[in-house]
C-alpha cells in the first residue's frame, strides 16, 4: 500500500497546490516596514513558533493544514519549530486572555532578535467577538508588537500561506 | 432511598424537554449521600447561575436523563465531588465564576481564576475586586523515592492549545500527571448573557472551533426547546449533514495526528489529503471550511449549494480507508507504539461517564444520536462501534470505524433531503431549555434560560470535561515520551472546558 501509493505519485503531478503569485506592492510595503526591525538578514528561511493565546482552536486547525502535503509550508523555507528560542516568527492566535498574557510575553522575550510577530485570525486583531470580556486583554498588539495581520475566522490555509510567504519575500528583499 | 428515587421525588420546574427537579438543600445532601454507594446514576454536567447549582444525571439503570437543581444557601451548597469525582472541576469553576462554595468538596484550589482578572466571581451579581495574587499554582503531592517533576506548558511544542501538564516521574515512568487548564478562559458565558439566541450563537460556534457545528446544534436545540419551536425538517437534515462532515473531518485529522506522533509520516500525509478534500467540499457546499455560523437557532443560515464535491470526497475516503488501516496493521513498529499505551480502565470510563471515542474505546456504549436520540437520527438505523481495550490503538480504531458509519449516514442524509424552509423565527419567549448533540468528541449538553427573548443564564458542556481527568489516569505507569501520543488519542478540547 505504502509503496504502491509512492509509485503512483511518481506518475502524476504533485498533490501540493501550486503557489499563487504574490503582490509586489504588498511585498515592498512590508519589506520597508521590516527593514527598520531586521538588523541582519535571516535569508529566505524562517522558523515559526505558533502560540495560541486564547483561540477557540479554529485557527489552529487551519494552521495545522499548512504542514500537510496540500499546502506543504516547507517548500517555501518556512517550518514550525518546537521552541521560541529557535524561532524567527511568532504566529499568535486568539484574543489575548488575561490568563495567557504572561505566557505570551515570556514566549516573546524568549525569542531571539530579530523577530517578527504575525497575528492570525479576527480575534487576534482586537479581541474579535470576545472584545469587552473581563477575561480578555485585547488583540495581540495589546501585549507584543505586531508586524503582520492575517484576518479570517479562521483564515484559510491559502490565506495563511500568502501572509507567511509575504514575510519571507519581504525579509529577503 | 436510592439516588434516582430522591431525584424523582423532588417537585419539578418547567424545562424543555426534561423537567427540572428542584431539590431542597436537605434533599440535595441526601442525594449526595445516596450517590456514594450508587453505581447507576452518572453525572453528565454541573453548572450554576447566581442563585442555584444545576446537575444533569444519567440513570444507566433505565436510561433516563434527569435534570436537578438546588438553591445556593448563604453562598454555599453541599459538594458533590466526594461522591462523583468528575464534579471537582465543575465545582472549582462554579466557585471561580459565581463565588458559590462547594462545602466538603475534594479540592478547593482555584481553577479558571488564575489571579489575573480584575474581579472575583465575575458572573456573580456581587462581583468584588479581585484580591487573589497570581501565585504559582499548587500541585498535588506524590510520595516515593527518586521522584522528579517535569513542568510542561502552557505554551507547548506543537501547534496545539495551551495548558499546563505537571508530570511526576520516576526515571522515565510517569507516577502522576496533573493537568491545569483555564488559560483560554474568555468569559464566554458572561458575554452570552443579555443577548438573543441568534446573537449568542456566535459564541456557541466559538467555544471549541473543531466542534463548531456540534456546539451550534446543541445550543440551537436548547434555545428552540426554551421557545417551544422546532427547526424545519430540511434544516434538521442539513444540520446532520454538517455534523457528520465535521465528525469525519476531525477523525481524519486525529488519525493522521496520532500516527504522526508515532513518527509514521505516510498516514498523516494521506489522512491530511482527505481532510483537505472534505474541508474544500464543505466550503463548496456551505461557504465555510469549518461551517462556522452555518447552524443558527431556528434552523440553518443557508442552503446546501453543491453536494457533488461532498460525495466525491466521501467516495475517495471510503476507497482508501481499508488500505490505510492495512498499512497501520502491517507496520509492527507503529502498532507497537499504539497497543497497550495509555489504557483507560472501563470502570473509570463509567465512573466519569466519559463519552465519545474515549468512552466507546473502553466499552461504554453511549451515543446521544441513539439515546436520548434526536432528529433526524431517531429515524435512522446505524452502528455505534464499540471496543474494550481502552488504549491508543482502540481509540484510533473507533475513529476509523466511526468514519465508515458517518460516510454511510451522509449518503442517506443527502439522498433524502426534504424540500421546505430553512428557518423558523424564534418568539421573544421566557423559558428554560436543554439541548444536546453528539459531536466528534462525544456528548455535548447545552442548558439555557431565556428571559424575554434574552439569555439570562447558559452553560455549554463540552465532552472534554469528563475526558481530561481520564487522561491523567491513563498516563500512570506510561513513559513520559508516550504522552504526546496518548494526548493526541484523547484530543480533548482546551477552549471547550476553559469557557
Amino acid at each position: 500500500m505504502v509503496w504502491r501509493t509512492i509509485a503512483r505519485t511518481l506518475r502524476h503531478r504533485p498533490l501540493t497546490v501550486p503557489p499563487d503569485a504574490i503582490s509586489d506592492a504588498a511585498t515592498q510595503d512590508l519589506a520597508d516596514r521590516l527593514a527598520a526591525v531586521s538588523k541582519r538578514r535571516l535569508g529566505r528561511s524562517l522558523a515559526i513558533r505558533q502560540v495560541d493565546a486564547g483561540s477557540c482552536n479554529g485557527c489552529e486547525l487551519e494552521i495545522n493544514m499548512l504542514n500537510g502535503i496540500v499546502y506543504d509550508l516547507e517548500r517555501f523555507g518556512l517550518r514550525f519549530v518546537a521552541s521560541p528560542r529557535h524561532a524567527d516568527v511568532l504566529l499568535v492566535t486568539g484574543p489575548i486572555t488575561r490568563n495567557m498574557q504572561d505566557a505570551l510575553r515570556r514566549t516573546y522575550d524568549a525569542t531571539p532578535d530579530p523577530k517578527f510577530v504575525v497575528a492570525v485570525g479576527d480575534c487576534a486583531v482586537d479581541g474579535g467577538v470576545f472584545k469587552g470580556s473581563y477575561a480578555i486583554h485585547g488583540g495581540v498588539d495589546s501585549t507584543v508588537p505586531v508586524d503582520l495581520v492575517v484576518r479570517g475566522c479562521p483564515p484559510t490555509p491559502a490565506q495563511l500561506l500568502e501572509g507567511l510567504r509575504l514575510l519571507v519575500e519581504a525579509n529577503a528583499t | 432511598m436510592i439516588a434516582a428515587e430522591i431525584l424523582r421525588a423532588a417537585p419539578t420546574a418547567p424545562c424543555a424537554p426534561f423537567p427540572r427537579h428542584v431539590l431542597t438543600p436537605d434533599a440535595w445532601a441526601a442525594l449526595v449521600d445516596a450517590l456514594q454507594g450508587d453505581r447507576d446514576v452518572a453525572l453528565l454536567s454541573m453548572w450554576a447561575d447566581s442563585q442555584q447549582v444545576y446537575c444533569l444525571f444519567h440513570d444507566a439503570g433505565n436510561g433516563d436523563f434527569i435534570l436537578a437543581s438546588v438553591q445556593v444557601d448563604a453562598g454555599a451548597y453541599r459538594a458533590l465531588s466526594p461522591a462523583r469525582p468528575a464534579a471537582s472541576w465543575f465545582e472549582r469553576s462554579i466557585h471561580d465564576l459565581f463565588g458559590h462554595v462547594a462545602e466538603g468538596g475534594t479540592d478547593d484550589r482555584p481553577w479558571l481564576d488564575h489571579g489575573h482578572w480584575d474581579q472575583h466571581a465575575p458572573l456573580s451579581p456581587r462581583a468584588t475586586p479581585s484580591l487573589m495574587a497570581a501565585e504559582p499554582p499548587q500541585f498535588l503531592p506524590s510520595d516515593g523515592d527518586d521522584l522528579h517533576q517535569i513542568a510542561v506548558g502552557p505554551v507547548h511544542a506543537g501547534i496545539i492549545e495551551p495548558g499546563h501538564f505537571r508530570f511526576t516521574a520516576q526515571g522515565e515512568t510517569i507516577v502522576r500527571l496533573e493537568i491545569r487548564l483555564g488559560y483560554l478562559h474568555k468569559g464566554t458565558l458572561g458575554l452570552m448573557r443579555g443577548k438573543s439566541p441568534r446573537a449568542a450563537a456566535r459564541f456557541a460556534a466559538r467555544l471549541s472551533g473543531d466542534s463548531t457545528i456540534a456546539h451550534s446544534i446543541a445550543f440551537a436545540r436548547a434555545a428552540e426547546a426554551a421557545c417551544a419551536v422546532e427547526a424545519p425538517p430540511r434544516a434538521v437534515m442539513l444540520r446532520a449533514v454538517m455534523a457528520e462532515l465535521e465528525r469525519v473531518a476531525n477523525h481524519l485529522g486525529d488519525c493522521g495526528a496520532i500516527a504522526n506522533d508515532a513518527a509514521f509520516a505516510f498516514l498523516p500525509a494521506r489522512f491530511g489529503w482527505h481532510r483537505e478534500a472534505l474541508l474544500g467540499a464543505s466550503f463548496a457546499a456551505f461557504g465555510h471550511r469549518l461551517m462556522m455560523d452555518c447552524v443558527i437557532p431556528g434552523g440553518v443560515a443557508g442552503d446546501l449549494a453543491d453536494d457533488g464535491s461532498i460525495l466525491s470526497a466521501l467516495a475517495a475516503i471510503e476507497g482508501e480507508l481499508p488500505g490505510l488501516l492495512r498499512v497501520y496493521d502491517d507496520y509492527s513498529s507503529l502498532v507497537d507504539r499504539m497497543v497497550g499505551t495509555g489504557t483507560v480502565r472501563p470502570d473509570l470510563v463509567h465512573r466519569f461517564a466519559a463519552g465519545g471515542f474515549v468512552g466507546r474505546a473502553s466499552g461504554r456504549d453511549f451515543d446521544l444520536r441513539r439515546s436520548p436520540a434526536y432528529a433526524p437520527y431517531r429515524d435512522m438505523a446505524f452502528d455505534v462501534p464499540l471496543l474494550q481495550a481502552g488504549d491508543v490503538d482502540a481509540r484510533f480504531r473507533i475513529r476509523v470505524a466511526e468514519m465508515t458509519v458517518s460516510i454511510d449516514l451522509l449518503r442517506r442524509l443527502l439522498a433524502g433531503l426534504p424540500d421546505g424552509p430553512l428557518t423558523v423565527p424564534l418568539p421573544l419567549a421566557s423559558g428554560e431549555g436543554i439541548g444536546w448533540a453528539e459531536g466528534f468528541r462525544g456528548d455535548i449538553w447545552t442548558w439555557l434560560r431565556l428571559d424575554g427573548g434574552q439569555i439570562a443564564a447558559v452553560f455549554m458542556r463540552d465532552p472534554s470535561w469528563l475526558q481530561w481527568p481520564l487522561l491523567q489516569a491513563a498516563m500512570e505507569g506510561n513513559i513520559v515520551a508516550d504522552f504526546p501520543l496518548c494526548n493526541k488519542s484523547f484530543n480533548c478540547s482546551y477552549s471547550g472546558v476553559d469557557l
